[in-house]
């Protein structure tokens, strides 16, 4: 069982947990300056994981038309169209952008959604990934409003016919990004990463990604890149950093992100407190009622 | 402020009608059972047979409700494989399992008439997981990404709690013979007071998150749990200790207003998670004030 009370350390909560079957930690840098928008990602994710169609609509939003992450989009490419420079330099550049990014779970290393499991089906694999256990998850939802990312949904649309008929018509659990735990056994890198054919989703040890990332972020801002910024990238930040991290050229919220998100149980020993006394002030309030005026 | 075409940063929660009604059985149920000892010990027989009673079955219609919400109700049990003090829900299914376990059998041997020895140690235990019961449903819904309920995790447990006071004494002053049901009356009106005094208190310190608070089907529902809880405590207070026909009124409408309040709160953080105004403003106001670490700046 693992704890984000107190925050003692910046390695994900319960990888230690591994011993001699921890493997290094893993994840994704989203190089956004560099995507273009071809959503090959979303398409290798839905094919190599088995996500279900959920259904097709015309947005109106840029070439967005998957538009958030749920249980059935493990993968998202934003599209934003701005009024804004590329290059800060003065370079000539028309002062239009189009920005697109490839969204994915963050693989936070103090997850919300693994603390407030009641069943312990969220997990921390030896990866240091977060996955969701099928055969344990019972459809609580509590993750879904935890995630400050907006990342797990519950799933609605139809179960698979191996499933017992008594447990109605919908599948009902909650689903979100593997960082291919599969592959990842057998060797391989996600399927995300794989499809990318330009390197805008890079796959490796999370230490050598950072390096990466710092070395990116220089060299653009040398560039003049117009709001180039890492996000999650620093493991002081409100969920202990990101395994899962970004590039980006304007601000989170421009993307659809939270500007400083935070672990919810971040504050949950202050909560028990609150409830710790609210629940003895209750008692001391009814033993009140009684003394007084008999009646 | 901007956002991703005005989309929501976080999810709404999945859960559906059986959870605030849960809020309000899970709460009646844990104060019933904290009045109905005290009643013992104060030697009010009928207050505490009858509190006894419905503590048992609010407690009882806990359990259905929850496993109704569940995308695989099947699968409840999963619930109680682990023991997860970083999750308000698992900590929460076991202290039903206790509460409810121990009203149930104190109010079965109470209606058998056996085994008084046992009648009062399951009574205890079900007084002794009441308050918990009664309470942490405010943690649970503060334990989440959701603005209006994570920035009102100092006032929910004690809302919750007054709620359930409230709800647990009019409810007995409907069961029990007006001479009996002071102390419940008194416990009705004290935490009904109490109840608006904190919800009024969340409102004004939430600022800007709070205005959930006054809008939509939350705020419709705010109002009415006021309106309902207050002329509720109102007729207790003025004819509840004389008339058990005003006590059975005042009653219904303490217990109306506190079920309002649930789902006031609960309607509340659906329409926070949904405009992302609430999960980008304060935490934008957050990084202006006090700086982040979550975004890296190049270096000057």
């Amino acid at each position: 069982m693992s704890s984000t009370l107190g925050h003692p350390a910046a390695a994900p909560d319960g990888w230690d947990a591994y011993g001699d079957d921890q493997q290094p930690r893993v994840g994704f840098f989203t190089d956004t300056s560099v995507c273009i928008g071809c959503k090959a990602c979303e398409v290798a994710c839905k094919e190599w994981n088995l996500i279900p169609e959920d259904g097709l609509s015309w947005t109106g939003e840029s070439y967005d038309n998957t538009s958030a992450l749920g249980a059935n989009t493990w993968r998202h490419v934003a599209f934003i169209e701005q009024e804004k420079p590329l290059h800060t330099n003065g370079d000539g550049s028309t002062g239009l952008r189009w920005l697109m990014e490839s969204d994915v779970c963050k693989h936070c290393t103090h997850a919300a959604c693994l603390d407030v499991c009641p069943t312990g089906s969220l997990i921390r694999t030896e990866f240091g990934t977060v996955i969701v256990q099928q055969d344990i998850c019972n459809g609580c939802g509590y993750c879904v409003p935890a995630c400050p990312f907006g990342v797990l949904d519950k799933r609605h649309i139809a179960k698979p016919p191996e499933l017992p008929a008594f447990h109605g018509n919908e599948d009902g659990r909650v689903w979100k990004c593997t960082l291919c735990y599969d592959r990842l056994k057998g060797g391989h890198e996600p399927a995300c990463a794989k499809a990318c054919p330009t390197q805008s989703i890079q796959f490796g040890p999370l230490d050598e990604l950072r390096e990466r990332a710092d070395a990116r972020l220089a060299k653009l801002s040398g560039e003049g890149w117009n709001g180039v910024q890492l996000y999650g990238r620093d493991p002081d930040d409100g969920v202990g950093g990101f395994g899962a991290f970004f590039l980006l050229l304007d601000d989170p919220e421009v993307y659809g992100l939270p500007p400083d998100p935070i672990v919810t149980t971040k504050h949950l020993g202050e909560m028990w407190s609150s409830m710790a006394a609210a629940a003895t002030v209750l008692v001391a309030g009814v033993a009140c009622a009684f003394i007084g005026r008999r009646r | 402020m901007s956002s991703y075409y005005g989309r929501p940063v976080i999810k709404e929660p999945t859960w559906t009608w059986q959870i605030p009604t849960y809020f309000f059985t899970g709460g009646l149920g844990g104060a019933s059972s904290v009045l109905s000892l005290s009643a013992t010990l104060f030697g009010n027989e009928q207050l505490a047979r009858r509190a006894l009673y419905i503590g048992a079955l609010a407690d009882a219609a806990c359990p259905p409700l929850l496993i109704a919400d569940l995308g695989r109700p099947e699968r409840f049990h999963h619930m109680l494989r682990v023991v997860k003090p970083t999750s308000p829900m698992n900590m929460g299914s076991w202290v039903l399992l206790a509460s409810g376990g121990a009203s149930s059998t104190a109010a079965a041997l109470e209606r058998l008439g056996r085994l008084r020895p046992l009648r009062h140690t399951a009574a205890t235990v079900a007084a002794l997981f009441g308050p918990a019961l009664a309470t942490y449903t405010g943690v649970l819904i503060a334990d989440t990404a959701v603005p209006v309920w994570h920035e009102g995790r100092k006032e929910l447990p004690w809302l919750f709690g007054a709620t359930a006071a409230a709800s647990a004494g009019a409810a007995a002053c409907m069961a029990v013979d007006p001479e009996h049901a002071g102390p419940a009356r008194r416990l009705a009106i004290g935490a009904v007071a109490a109840d608006i005094a904190l919800m009024r208190a969340m409102e004004l310190r939430l600022g800007e998150v709070g205005e959930v608070y006054r809008k939509g089907a939350a705020g419709t529902l705010g109002l009415a749990a006021k309106a309902l809880a207050g002329a509720g405590a109102t007729v207790l207070a003025k004819r509840g200790g004389r008339s058990r026909g005003a006590a059975v009124l005042g009653g219904a409408l303490v217990c109306a207003g506190g079920l309002c309040l649930r789902w006031s709160v609960f309607k509340a953080g659906f329409q926070s998670a949904r405009d992302p105004k609430y999960t980008v403003g304060p935490q934008r106001a957050r990084v202006e004030r006090e700086g982040t670490k979550v975004t890296t700046q190049p270096k000057a």
